[in-house]
């Protein structure tokens, strides 16, 4: 498991992250989500210790995770920055994963690399953005570490190396047991795939549950305004839409009965996200 | 199998409902293995413990059973039991939601019987 407990993270004139509390558990995926400048890198930067926070303290499997090789060579991240010399080939990226990662397996590596169409001869200042994210991707995914963190993994990806990722990500998770991180804003996209849901906001933690529960969180009614709004006055209104006369109310809570002039449809986990975080 | 993911159905429900329909047409016979939740989560990038929801729902209906260490087979007698199960709920399902929808259009009982005399010679 990995833990963050009151974790604040100062930069000069920003605080990124405001006594956050979040414990990652085993062998689940996990959507970390949130607005742009949420907090969700700084979170998995201060997990990987690339980053150091101001406050607080972090654990990997009950270790301390600062300066501890054991915790971290459990983890695979794979940034959205790239920090590699344009001149340094995949191949070689490979071979310093392995370092990092004991268990990195190298054929594996090579099968997704050719599955992708990713050359490993190919240096980094080569490649186009997806590609890169490819690269980067794929060593994570035959780290064999038991977390695996992805920020942003299908940046720049075409909709079939999208498909092909998740695809490789469940026969990775279903070979191997790991815990998965996925930070991503293609909420639609994951909102099946991931088991538990994380939302970031501001600097803390908004949301934290499994994602069978999401669609028992709100709703959304429509019909005639006058008719939504007084049935739904006194209730937790996330946000409403008018279109001419119609009005679309999204709602927090029990949706209990309702009446046959109005009609009710789910909320899913994109509409949720948005509507919590627009507030 | 087709997995509708706006429609507000619980996924792990739609899965159970399509290997159900896949039983009932024949796709999988009795006594066959059904696709592994791996294949099955994988093939639609969905999290494998939804489809082991799923599908547990189906052993616990009777409907599959588990054989250590292979995976999923259809139990004998299986087809007979959804086709029996749909039976009941056919009333709740289609015949409710016709009324409803005629109810709106003000088309009487009496016309929906034409209605379906008339479809059912066809």
């Amino acid at each position: 498991m990995i833990e963050a407990k009151n974790i604040t993270k100062k930069f000069r004139h920003v605080t990124a992250l405001k006594r956050l509390n979040v414990s990652f558990g085993e062998n689940r995926i996990y959507g970390l989500l949130g607005r742009n400048g949420a907090g969700k890198s700084t979170l998995l930067n201060l997990i990987t210790n690339r980053l150091i926070p101001s406050e607080g303290f972090l654990y990997v499997d009950g270790m301390p995770a600062m300066e501890n090789d054991t915790a971290l060579g459990r983890i695979s991240y794979m940034s959205e920055d790239t920090l590699y010399e344009p001149s340094v080939r995949v191949r070689r990226m490979f071979e310093w994963s392995k370092l990092f990662n004991p268990g990195f397996d190298t054929d594996y590596a090579n099968g997704l690399a050719a599955k992708f169409g990713l050359d490993p001869g190919k240096k980094f200042g080569q490649l186009s953005t997806g590609y890169r994210s490819i690269a980067k991707l794929v060593a994570t995914l035959a780290s064999g570490a038991e977390y695996l963190l992805f920020d942003e993994p299908v940046l720049g990806l075409d909709a079939n190396h999208r498909q092909l990722f998740y695809e490789e990500l469940l026969a990775r998770y279903a070979e191997k047991p790991c815990t998965v991180i996925l930070s991503t804003h293609l909420i639609e996209e994951v909102s099946a795939l991931i088991g538990h849901v994380v939302i970031i906001k501001d600097g803390t933690i908004l949301l934290d549950r499994p994602a069978e529960e999401i669609q028992d969180m709100g709703f959304t009614v429509s019909g005639r305004k006058e008719d939504v709004l007084a049935w739904s006055s006194g209730k937790n209104i996330l946000g409403t839409q008018e279109i001419g006369g119609l009005m679309l109310a999204h709602i927090l809570g029990d949706r209990g009965a309702v009446p046959e002039n109005l009609t009710v449809t789910p909320l899913d986990l994109q509409q949720l996200f948005i509507h919590l975080t627009n507030a | 199998m087709k997995l509708d993911f706006e429609n507000g159905i619980p996924i792990y429900l739609q899965i159970a409902d399509q290997i159900e329909d896949s039983i009932l047409s024949g796709v999988f016979p009795e006594d066959t293995q059904v696709p592994s939740t791996t294949e099955i989560s994988t093939l639609y990038k969905i999290n494998p413990a939804t489809v082991l929801k799923g599908m547990t729902l189906l052993v616990d209906g009777g409907i599959l059973y588990k054989r250590r260490g292979v995976g999923m087979f259809v139990r004998e007698g299986a087809k007979e039991k959804v086709r029996a199960k749909r039976r009941r709920a056919f009333f709740d399902d289609y015949v409710c939601a016709l009324l409803a929808e005629a109810k709106k259009l003000e088309i009487t009982p009496d016309e929906i019987i034409r209605m379906i005399t008339e479809g059912a010679g066809k």
